[in-house]
């Protein structure tokens, strides 16, 4: 069911991907977040509409401790956006494909 | 074109909906099961169920809920993953407008879209949440290892998940309006015996207040006395609203909490018009009487599409 438009990042590349001009969301999960997995799928949903100008990507948070600490991560779902490695805005919980499309219409 | 029209439509696939998908997918029923998120509704925030039989070791609610979806899919469960905005029941065909497809239609309707927590609505609550205001401590407790964390709440959930927090934070300190605890016996005496948990009975929290996360609860007590926890994160966990929005609650003539009454078949006031599990106007939310309920629903369904043709 994992869309391959939603690739994983890790701490060692997080720079690298976030820092693009093309607008970058971030979505910090973790297998043991049962929310997490109901985002997945509105996630997915919106790696396809946006291919091309929105890269969606996402963090496991127990993998990758680092980037989580680094932006007071403490609850999951947690999607960043960001655009030139700035972080633009951010949401947490498992909120609607409505919420999303709103965030990432900060950034476009 | 794709089919729109379906004899039976289930919104939501919590414990009564994978159940009523079970019964109407092994019936052979015209059925379709809408979904917005994932599959389990909220035993996916549940860290371990022990009071569902056939588990005698209890099980999580993660795996509970994927054993109830593979037990529906077996029979060729038919779900669709998609947002019910709104609808319109005032037509014996009753239909669904959603988010980003056709809208569909069907003869009878099983609502079971659930609830969601309860949030105190107190200042800074909404501002923190996130960073350090949470209403899940199965997703979110990892991220406590060695703080002060409190719980508000006096229920199962409010006790179950403090008792599951002692995992990883070093201190749990749940706050209570009631000078006892609403949670079942069993677990009352867990907590009680549990040294990293402590109590503040008799009290209400009334601001959450810190800069980059949670750094201060403020609470009054029931004579009006104020006072200042300080605390790296607060578990909101003092019940459930519903998941309504989408619902004509008038013409479903819904109570004062926005619930939905039905009679003991489940059917509510609208004819063809069931509801299920935790949308129910009741006393009761435990994933036992959803499942229960979700049966029970596609059995008054079929009666009502039998009594049809």
């Amino acid at each position: 069911m994992a869309s391959d438009k939603v690739k994983d990042v890790s701490d060692a590349d997080f720079a690298s991907v976030t820092g693009s001009d093309t607008p970058c969301l971030v979505d910090f999960w973790a297998p043991w977040c049962g929310p997490c997995k109901a985002i997945g799928p509105v996630v997915e949903a919106l790696a396809d509409e946006y291919d091309g100008k929105v890269t969606i990507v996402k963090m496991n948070v127990d993998d990758n401790p680092a980037t989580p600490g680094k932006f007071g991560i403490r609850a999951i779902p947690t999607l960043i956006l960001f655009k030139s490695g700035e972080k633009v805005d951010q949401v947490t919980g498992a909120v609607g494909k409505a919420q999303l499309v709103e965030l990432i219409k900060k950034a476009l | 074109m794709a089919k729109t029209h379906y004899k039976l439509i289930i919104l939501g696939a919590g414990p009564a909906g994978l159940t009523a998908g079970l019964y109407a997918a092994r019936a052979k029923m015209d059925h379709l099961l809408i979904e917005k998120g994932a599959e389990g509704g909220q035993i996916l925030l549940t860290d371990w169920i022990d009071n569902y039989p056939g588990f005698p070791d209890g099980i999580s609610g993660f795996d509970l809920a994927e054993k109830m979806l593979a037990q529906a899919n077996r029979f060729e469960l038919n779900s669709l993953f998609g947002n019910v905005v709104s609808m319109d029941l005032t037509e014996p065909v009753k239909r669904l407008e959603l988010e980003d497809s056709d809208p569909l239609t069907c003869n009878t309707l099983i609502i079971c879209s659930g609830a969601h927590p309860r949030p105190l609505g107190i200042p800074g609550e909404k501002e923190l949440a996130g960073k350090g205001v949470s209403y899940c401590a199965t997703c979110d407790a990892p991220f406590y290892r060695n703080m002060h964390v409190a719980v508000v709440g006096g229920g199962n959930t409010a006790v179950q998940e403090a008792i599951h927090l002692t995992k990883f934070a070093d201190k749990v300190t749940l706050i209570h309006r009631r000078d006892e605890l609403r949670a079942t016996k069993i677990l009352q005496e867990k907590a009680f015996a549990n040294p990293n948990i402590d109590f503040i009975w008799n009290s209400n929290a009334t601001k959450i207040q810190g800069t980059e996360g949670v750094e201060e609860l403020h609470l009054k007590n029931n004579d009006g006395k104020e006072s200042v926890l300080k605390i790296d994160g607060v578990f909101v966990l003092i019940g459930v609203l519903p998941n309504n929005e989408m619902l004509p609650l008038d013409i479903l003539k819904a109570d004062a909490g926005g619930f939905i009454p039905t009679d003991l078949e489940t059917r509510t006031v609208v004819p063809g018009v069931l509801a299920a599990g935790d949308i129910r106007s009741k006393e009761v939310r435990q994933v036992i009487n959803a499942a229960g309920e979700g049966a029970t629903a596609v059995l008054a369904a079929e009666t009502y599409l039998t009594n049809l043709s």
